[in-house]
């Protein structure tokens, strides 16, 4: 189910839009229809969803209409054409006393400069969203402090926000936001004002509280790693439109466009690629009950030192066999290379991302096995497949 | 020349006439109020008469070091002191009444249009160049029209000080909710706030140190109009002064006039704080 859903979403800033959606649906660009009309245009025909439990992150530079898109989403900012739907229902035609319950329920937001109120302390920061509910204050209160406990700020709550550091400020907005138990986080640039170690704190505690919560995240950034590492999917905007949708290593892998290629061209890919990204099947593996013989046939067709061995029923990974161990036990004229299995054998997962596959193979020099979680055999990665992918500009 | 003179528009006749209607169709109304008010003042200047000027002078020394440290203390306890020692001590409680009695009510009214200056446009469009003609319209013209309303003496004196003093209240008021950071607003939006639940909750507590500001400036404001205003009979020390003034006697118009400076201090020192110790 789609709990996010924009069709078409429009903004021109002015107090005249008409002749600007005009031009704007003839295709004429941003810059033209400003000297034209003097109306900006903020968003242009942006459509998107983001499913349940998703982190979509809108990347984009500054005036690409990404702020200006998180706030149609609660309308906060009002679209000038176009529909936004949440949970199947079109918020656009909500009243003002509906789009206020709208807001209370379903969304939490968290700013870029944290926007906490100074004259209260961070207990009554956090209960703010249920405090105009009208939640009972004993409720409310505690509430507030799960939500300052799943932040680590517990002992905080009398302290005033100008007390505190950046970061645990932000994660008292991240608190604030939580509290009300919204179904969307709404997070605008909710990290870009903390410096790039808390930065990176800050990105994997998302991460974490994310598996646990399983919220929808409509996440802003202008920062692209930032972008690749948290989002599920990203979109990229460029004055006020849509340039790409993916997940992050589409985006990378296939650059829709030279903007784009442009802004993936100094990723560090070895961090965001996954191992799904560089497998390829084995060629061939053995299995138990293998006659050696057929095994070092094997190895020798694929001109391999090892070969992995797998349940013939259900492909899960026993372990390895190496080609030493196989061409002495066709001297001794075993009958089987059960007894040649070697069970101790690094494995990944098919998200375990480039990094983690290049310290493995720097000390593992035949294939990795990737398995799922029943250890079925995914794929291998080989050395080859990851400098490939590192060294790949351009489309495959 | 005077043959092709303009002939003067009757601004100031137009100006009596609406005066005179007013005054046939609501003077019943304002006496009424004034009646009532002037009962009020009469028994705030009865209750801090019928303390001992020393019982007074220990209250207001104590609340000076509490509220704004020990030498504004200890300054209040001399200035007093003095005030007492000069036998002033009667006009001195007479214009400290109306000065306060005039900012409670320009509070009163001043604090809702300031809000509603802040809030809506039309309302601030209305207001700001009315508080601009309040402001720089000489304070002596409005003693005029007061005593058809509300007769010779204090009440007059308080609406004509009210009009005069109230501005910098209504002016601060709104500036103040105005300066709330606008992404304060948006997160209290982004919550769902209502409109009074974003002013209780954020805008006016924001904003409270500017208001004091404002209620600062209001007091002082009033405190130099309670002094032009004892020519229709505030009495005070501004009574004092305006005696002076008619018999030439310099002495008596600077000692009731430094009184006057001495009251003022003591009354700006703790209204600064007023505001900050919350």
């Amino acid at each position: 189910m789609e709990k996010i859903s924009a069709v078409n979403l429009t903004k021109i800033f002015g107090p005249h839009p008409e002749r600007a959606l005009k031009l704007l649906s003839q295709g004429t660009s941003k810059d033209d229809i400003f000297n034209q009309t003097g109306q900006a245009v903020g968003l242009a025909d942006v459509s998107f969803e983001v499913p349940e439990g998703e982190i979509l992150v809108v990347m984009g530079l500054s005036g690409s209409g990404k702020s200006t898109l998180i706030r149609s989403i609660n309308r906060l900012i009002e679209p000038t054409s176009g529909q936004i739907f949440i949970d199947g229902e079109d918020i656009t035609t909500l009243d003002h006393d509906e789009l206020l319950e709208l807001r209370r329920h379903k969304f939490g937001m968290v700013f870029q400069h944290f926007a906490l109120f100074p004259h209260r302390n961070i207990l009554n920061n956090v209960e703010y969203g249920l405090e105009i509910q009208k939640v009972d204050k004993e409720l409310r209160q505690e509430k507030a402090r799960d939500a300052l406990k799943l932040v680590g700020l517990e002992g905080w709550e009398d302290a005033k926000p100008s007390q505190l550091s950046g970061g645990m400020q932000q994660r008292v907005g991240l608190a604030r936001a939580l509290a009300v138990d919204p179904d969307i986080l709404l997070m605008d640039e909710a990290f870009s004002a903390l410096d790039p170690l808390i930065r990176g704190d800050m990105q994997n505690e998302l991460n974490s509280l994310q598996d646990r919560m399983k919220k929808t995240i409509l996440f802003i950034t202008h920062d692209l790693d930032e972008a690749l590492k948290i989002g599920n999917r990203v979109v990229l905007m460029k004055d006020g439109q849509v340039v790409q949708v993916g997940t992050p290593e589409e985006i990378l892998m296939a650059p829709a466009n030279d903007y784009v290629r442009r802004f993936v061209e100094n990723v560090d890919k070895s961090k965001v690629l996954t191992a799904k990204s560089v497998l390829t099947q084995a060629r061939v593996v053995a299995y138990p009950d293998d006659n050696p013989r057929t095994v070092l046939d094997k190895m020798n067709s694929e001109c391999l030192s090892g070969i992995l061995v797998v349940k013939h029923d259900d492909n899960t990974l026993q372990g390895m066999v190496q080609v030493k161990a196989a061409s002495a036990a066709v001297e001794r004229g075993d009958k089987s290379i059960a007894s040649l299995i070697q069970e101790k054998v690094p494995t990944v997962t098919s998200t375990a991302p480039l990094t983690t596959l290049i310290s493995i193979l720097v000390e593992w020099p035949w294939q990795v096995p990737v398995v799922d979680e029943e250890r079925q055999l995914q794929g291998v990665i080989v050395y080859s497949g990851v400098l490939a992918a590192l060294a790949k500009r351009e489309n495959i | 020349m005077e043959k092709f003179s303009v002939p003067k528009l009757p601004l100031d006749d137009w100006i009596d006439s609406g005066l005179d209607f007013m005054t046939e169709n609501f003077a019943f109304l304002t006496k009424a109020i004034s009646k009532d008010l002037k009962e009020v003042i009469e028994h705030i200047v009865e209750g801090l008469m019928f303390f001992p000027p020393y019982v007074v002078i220990v209250i207001f020394s104590l609340m000076g070091w509490w509220l704004a440290g020990r030498k504004v203390g200890i300054f209040t306890a001399i200035g007093l002191g003095l005030l007492w020692n000069l036998r002033l001590w009667e006009p001195t409680m007479a214009t400290l009444t109306l000065v306060l009695v005039a900012t409670f009510l320009a509070v009163l009214v001043g604090l809702p249009m300031g809000i509603l200056a802040a809030l809506s446009r039309t309302a601030y469009r209305l207001i700001m160049p009315l508080m601009d003609f309040m402001q720089t319209m000489p304070a002596f013209v409005y003693l005029i029209p007061a005593i058809p309303f509300f007769g010779l003496g204090e009440v007059s004196a308080i609406f004509s000080t009210l009009v005069f003093a109230m501005p910098p209240a209504i002016r601060l008021t709104c500036l103040g909710i105005k300066q709330v950071p606008a992404e304060l607003i948006e997160a209290a939006d982004a919550f769902g706030s209502t409109k009074l639940q974003k002013l209780f909750k954020l805008q006016l507590p924001l904003a409270v140190p500017t208001i004091m500001a404002g209620i600062n400036q209001t007091i002082m404001l009033a405190l130099s109009m309670v002094v032009i205003a004892a020519m229709i009979g505030a009495g005070g020390l501004g009574g004092e002064v305006w005696k002076a003034i008619q018999r030439l006697e310099a002495g008596r118009g600077f000692q009731a006039g430094i009184a006057i400076v001495i009251l003022a201090m003591i009354l700006d020192r703790l209204s600064q704080k007023i505001g900050q110790k919350k």
